[in-house]
């Protein structure tokens, strides 16, 4: 019904607020949406509005003098950008045939990282998880069990210090509780 | 560093561009349509570029701002806006319109979804007033839109502003972006995209991005062609033709040849307690469904049902209440009756285990596995009272736990530390009967051999499920205990009350609960006729379906099979199990020792319509994980899905025929309009039919919503009670959406039919509709045909639902002990309301401050009355709980501040003699 919509617009800025309290800027923005899709708008005094959410979080960012979190080399930072795309065009409004394909290859992705820029925390973690914390609230425990790097990724990041904030946690149970399915 | 590119990709023209603009030295390797490169994305892509770390960039945008990167111009602001732009809204529209161009040929609608976007670069250009995006220089942001557009503005006949197209030409006059237009399109323009388009935007078109339809943006709209519109309009057209007359239902119902015969059970209730909603939709509401659908489908079918009343727990109530077993369990039958009778449970019987044809059929079974040897022999070790003469099954015995030393541990279990306990294993064990210290005596059992039933279960198994429907978790309950190993599993008990083991080494001992309980629905059947056979020894002709909660799984796919397959009597074993996960209650468990949740009993004193309890609890159906029940929730979807959505169509449409035609339904002429929405509806009713097929209970349960949101919506654009206003054509136009309307909601009874009997019938009422409708249209894949045909008259049409008002469903969380809503408990703890501060402040000066501040304040004192409520609960359970005095006291001094308060704010005059006085 009309809760994702509804979702997208409250979402997007709370998160965005959740992101500013992480990065510890002092005055909190003030953000307006446009359009049908609600995009979020950050009203700037010293220059235009900035539009969309991937530009506003990269912007905050930057003004909280964090750009380690953005990557630390080319690679890393196209990297980041590439998961912060990601996030804006595939994660949001997905359909449900979409959900599954997304987290396999999520799942996939993240079997040989801790994070999704690798070895180091970025923006790309924190956008991410904002953004899927819908979609793994809804999984069964069999899902949690058949996605385990995306479940293991979320658990590190839900408990990553200030950065769960807006979201309700989710429970990820240790042990296993379905058997696998290859023996 | 690689790049991948494929021919005829839009994306790779980007990709090449700034490539060459940067001058970045890269490896280009062309690749086909099918390559995959990337080995986490399951599909093809390209561009993709390999960086030296060996990891893949495959978002063309980020690969573009790597390349900008690394040539010493990093990401800005404003180019990161124009990229997300880009992504987010520009590309889908891009792929749209290239898609119409390309593969339809429809150049102007192709126009038309581009000239938002195309307006609004033409809009930023104006304002920025600089050659290029985000400068008087050209910056990746430019290579990206400019690479985006090419191949629409090039050639394809879409029409650009006057900025963009002079930005346009500025770019695109580069070498670097002119051959990389080349390298993809080879010259050919649009054309040279079809393959790509047709392989990729399938997937892109469905997805959500448009925020119109946002009632239903879950389903989405889906396309329809136009023979399917067509179709399903004639089929309407016709009308009811030759409808199946509806058969009567006769008892006893046996199966029939060349009849669909379905034999259903749902999990017998123990009969000790009385069933909580989690019970209602686990077991029997979500097979009375199914018995409903069935039924009306023109299924042979059977729906048994029963009271599970031997064992220990009946034991133990009939102490506690001072009666006989047999007492209680008459007692408890007849609550349970009455409690599914207000569900309106339509079982075909309801009976109970405690009869004759119990002991007969189990007694039969036992002999036959016995004479096969399927049973074997042992001794166990375990605790008897000598004064009260007899072996203490767990729940009577406590003592001190042998892990933590809890001094309360049961027989089964340690309340304290949680560990399972063996009876024999506990210290200073008790008789809970006497207090007696019992004794370590050995006593022999019999033991089901399932192990050496193991390959025949597994066999019978595999067939089952390959061919029936078992829902996930009762496979995998299944799975799991087949994979540790079937051990053998006592089916006796030194009991009383229970059904006695005909073997003369064993006359003073019981079957086990469950060996007997699941039997128990073979003897209701025979209770029921005497001709059970044909049902119960007839897998050739019967099918059987078992409702349960995931609990019960094991006791029915393999414990209850493993018995009947031993007995090697040709017996009916189970074809579909159905099990739920578990409902909850406002975010805990039902419990009724705390007096926590809604038992059955109870719902009807809510003053809340059975139908209403039945939707709600449908609705909520636990089907692939555990769900909460919640006040809030259910008012919510009362008023927003019942009220507002199902009953304001259904009313609106018969108020319409009512007011505007006498009450008799108005010539239809239909239009490409009506014809939609009768093509949409039909779809709907034929996914409801195949869902429920499947036993998919609450997804079908959408599909009705969506059909009277698809009505709403119908009646929201051809606005009849304006047209009725009009011309001769206006009028005829409210005529046709009237009567389209009135059949909908006629579909609309019969579908509810299964969820929501009474509201069914009553809208089949006041239609005055043709008894055969229902039959009809849920024959085969489902019709939805126009059975209220013009001239037909209707009765006199009312309000289906009523509000819940938000007074009404905070007094009944209150009363049956929910968990406050966020907003609330937040609210709670602001400083002028909190418990917190009235406990620092001296009683007098509160009360001072109170009356100062406040004559009487309603907010106030709705925060007051539920605090007052709170603390009134933590007294009582303090009290309960035997808590010290002095703690006791503490907290009562903060209830009667409370009260004090909430006067206060009610404006009345508080009265501090009185509560002091009456305190014990």
């Amino acid at each position: 019904m009309c809760r994702i919509g509804f979702r997208c617009i409250k979402m997007a800025l709370r998160e965005l607020s959740s992101l500013e309290r992480f990065l510890g800027l002092k005055k909190p923005n003030k953000y307006s949406t446009q359009g049908g899709k609600k995009v979020p708008v950050l009203q700037n005094n010293n220059g235009p509005a900035l539009i969309g959410l991937v530009t506003i979080a990269s912007h905050l960012v930057h003004e909280a003098k964090r750009p380690e979190l953005l990557g630390n080399s080319a690679e890393q930072r196209a990297i980041v950008q590439q998961w912060l795309e990601h996030r804006v065009t595939r994660l949001d409004n997905c359909s449900k045939e979409e959900v599954k394909v997304i987290l396999k290859e999520l799942n996939q992705y993240l079997e040989d990282k801790v994070y999704l820029a690798g070895n180091v925390f970025t923006l790309a973690d924190i956008l991410m998880y904002y953004g899927i914390h819908h979609i793994v609230v809804e999984l069964a425990v069999q899902e949690k069990e058949l996605y385990l790097n995306v479940t293991r990724w979320f658990d590190h990041i839900q408990h990553y210090p200030g950065i769960r904030n807006h979201l309700p946690p989710v429970v990820v149970l240790r042990n296993r509780v379905y058997p696998s399915s290859h023996h | 560093m690689k790049l991948y590119i494929s021919e005829g990709n839009p994306h790779c023209i980007k990709a090449l561009a700034a490539l060459e603009l940067t001058g970045v030295k890269c490896e280009i390797e062309v690749i086909s349509h099918e390559e995959k490169v990337v080995p986490h994305i399951t599909h093809p892509v390209s561009p993709v570029l390999l960086l030296p770390s060996g990891q893949h960039l495959f978002s063309p945008n980020s690969i573009c701002q790597y390349l900008y990167d690394i040539s010493g111009q990093p990401a800005t602001d404003a180019t990161n806006q124009w990229l997300e732009w880009e992504a987010t809204n520009l590309q889908p529209a891009v792929l749209q319109s290239l898609h119409m161009v390309a593969l339809q040929g429809k150049r102007v609608e192709a126009a038309a979804v581009m000239k938002e976007h195309l307006n609004w670069l033409e809009q930023s250009l104006s304002k920025r007033n600089t050659a290029f995006l985000t400068a008087e220089e050209m910056s990746v942001a430019d290579v990206v839109l400019w690479a985006a557009l090419y191949p629409l503005l090039s050639d394809a006949g879409v029409e650009a502003g006057e900025l963009v197209r002079g930005w346009f030409q500025r770019v695109g006059v580069l070498s670097a972006c002119q051959t990389a237009a080349q390298t993809v399109l080879r010259g050919k323009g649009a054309e040279a995209l079809k393959t790509f388009l047709q392989k990729h935007t399938a997937a892109h078109t469905q997805r959500r991005d448009s925020p119109t339809n946002t009632g239903d943006a879950e389903d989405g709209e889906r396309v329809m062609s136009v023979e399917e519109i067509e179709g399903a309009a004639q089929v309407w057209s016709e009308g009811l033709k030759s409808a199946p007359a509806v058969t009567e239902r006769k008892h006893p119902i046996l199966p029939q040849e060349g009849k669909r015969n379905v034999l259903l059970t749902s999990a017998l209730p123990y009969v000790n307690n009385v069933p909580h909603l989690g019970n209602i939709i686990g077991c029997v509401l979500s097979a009375d469904v199914f018995a409903r659908y069935g039924r009306l489908r023109g299924w042979n079918l059977l729906y048994v049902c029963g009271t599970d009343e031997y064992g220990t727990a009946t034991e133990n109530k009939a102490r506690e209440e001072g009666l006989t077993p047999q007492e209680i369990c008459d007692k408890y039958h007849t609550v349970h009756a009455a409690i599914y009778q207000w569900f309106q449970i339509d079982f075909d019987f309801f009976g109970r285990t405690t009869t004759e044809r119990q002991t007969e059929i189990a007694q039969d079974i036992f002999w036959r596995l016995h004479e096969r040897g399927f049973l074997l022999e042992d001794t166990v070790e375990q605790l008897r009272c000598e004064s009260c003469q007899r072996f203490l099954a767990d729940r009577f015995v406590e003592g001190v736990c042998p892990h933590c030393h809890y001094p309360e541990a049961r027989g089964d279990q340690c309340d304290k530390c949680g560990r399972l306990i063996n009876a024999v294993e506990l210290r200073n064990p008790q008789c809970k009967v006497c207090k007696e210290t019992p004794v370590i005596r050995s006593s022999k059992h019999l033991f089901l051999n399932l192990p050496k039933l193991e390959d025949e279960l597994e066999q019978w198994l595999e067939k089952s499920i390959g061919s029936g429907d078992w829902t996930l978790n009762a496979r995998h309950i299944t799975r799991s205990w087949l994979r540790d190993g079937l051990k053998p599993r006592c089916i006796t008990r030194d009991l009383r009350w229970g059904t006695p083991v005909p073997h003369q080494d064993y006359k003073e001992k019981v079957f086990y609960v469950w060996f007997d309980a699941p039997i128990g629905y073979l003897s209701i059947t025979a209770n029921y006729t005497d001709q059970w056979e044909k049902w119960w020894k007839n897998p050739q002709q019967v099918e059987l379906y078992n409702f349960m909660a995931k609990d019960n799984v094991p006791f029915h796919s393999v414990v209850f099979p493993c018995s009947l397959l031993g007995a090697q009597d040709n017996y009916t074993l189970v074809n579909n199990l159905i099990a739920t996960e578990y409902l909850n209650y406002e975010d805990t468990k039902f419990s009724k020792s705390r007096g926590v949740g809604v038992f059955g009993d109870m719902a009807k004193d809510t003053g809340i319509p059975s139908d209403v309890w039945r939707f709600y609890l449908l609705y909520l159906r636990p089907e692939a994980q555990d769900s909460a029940f919640s006040w809030a929730d259910m008012a919510l979807k009362n008023n927003s899905e019942l009220l507002n959505n199902l009953g304001n169509f259904i009313n609106r449409a018969g108020m319409f025929v009512s007011k505007f035609f006498d009450g008799c339904v108005p010539e239809m002429i239909l239009n490409e309009d009506d014809k939609r929405l009768i093509a949409q509806v039909c779809w709907e009713l034929k996914q409801y039919i195949q869902l429920l097929d499947k036993v998919r209970i609450r997804d079908a349960l959408k599909c009705i919503l969506n059909i009277s949101r698809h009505g709403n919506q119908y009646i929201q654009v051809n606005e009849p009670w304006k047209k009725i206003k009009g011309g001769d054509g206006d009028r005829q136009r409210a005529g046709t959406v009237t009567g389209v309307s009135v059949n909908v909601a006629c579909l609309l009874s019969a579908v509810l039919e299964p969820y929501m009997p009474t509201v069914s019938h009553t809208i089949r009422a006041q239609l005055q509709a043709p008894p055969t409708c229902t039959s009809a249209m849920l024959q085969g894949a489902g019709t939805f045909i126009c059975t209220l045909p013009a001239g037909h008259r209707i009765g006199t049409v009312s309000p289906l639902f009523q509000k819940l008002e938000n007074e009404q469903i905070e007094a009944l969380r209150k009363k049956f002990g929910g968990q406050q809503p966020e907003d609330e408990r937040l609210e709670a703890k602001t400083p002028s309301s909190s418990a917190a501060t009235v406990e620092t402040k001296p009683s007098v000066s509160a009360a001072q401050d109170a009356s100062l501040n406040v004559s009487a304040d309603p907010e106030r004192a709705k925060q007051l009355t539920a605090l007052v409520a709170e603390q009134g609960d933590k007294v009582r359970a303090l009290k309960a709980q035997k808590a010290e005095k002095s703690v006791i006291a503490e907290e009562v001094a903060k209830l009667i501040e409370l009260k004090k308060q909430l006067c206060l704010a009610e404006g009345k005059n508080p009265e501090p003699a009185a509560p002091k006085g009456k305190k014990k």
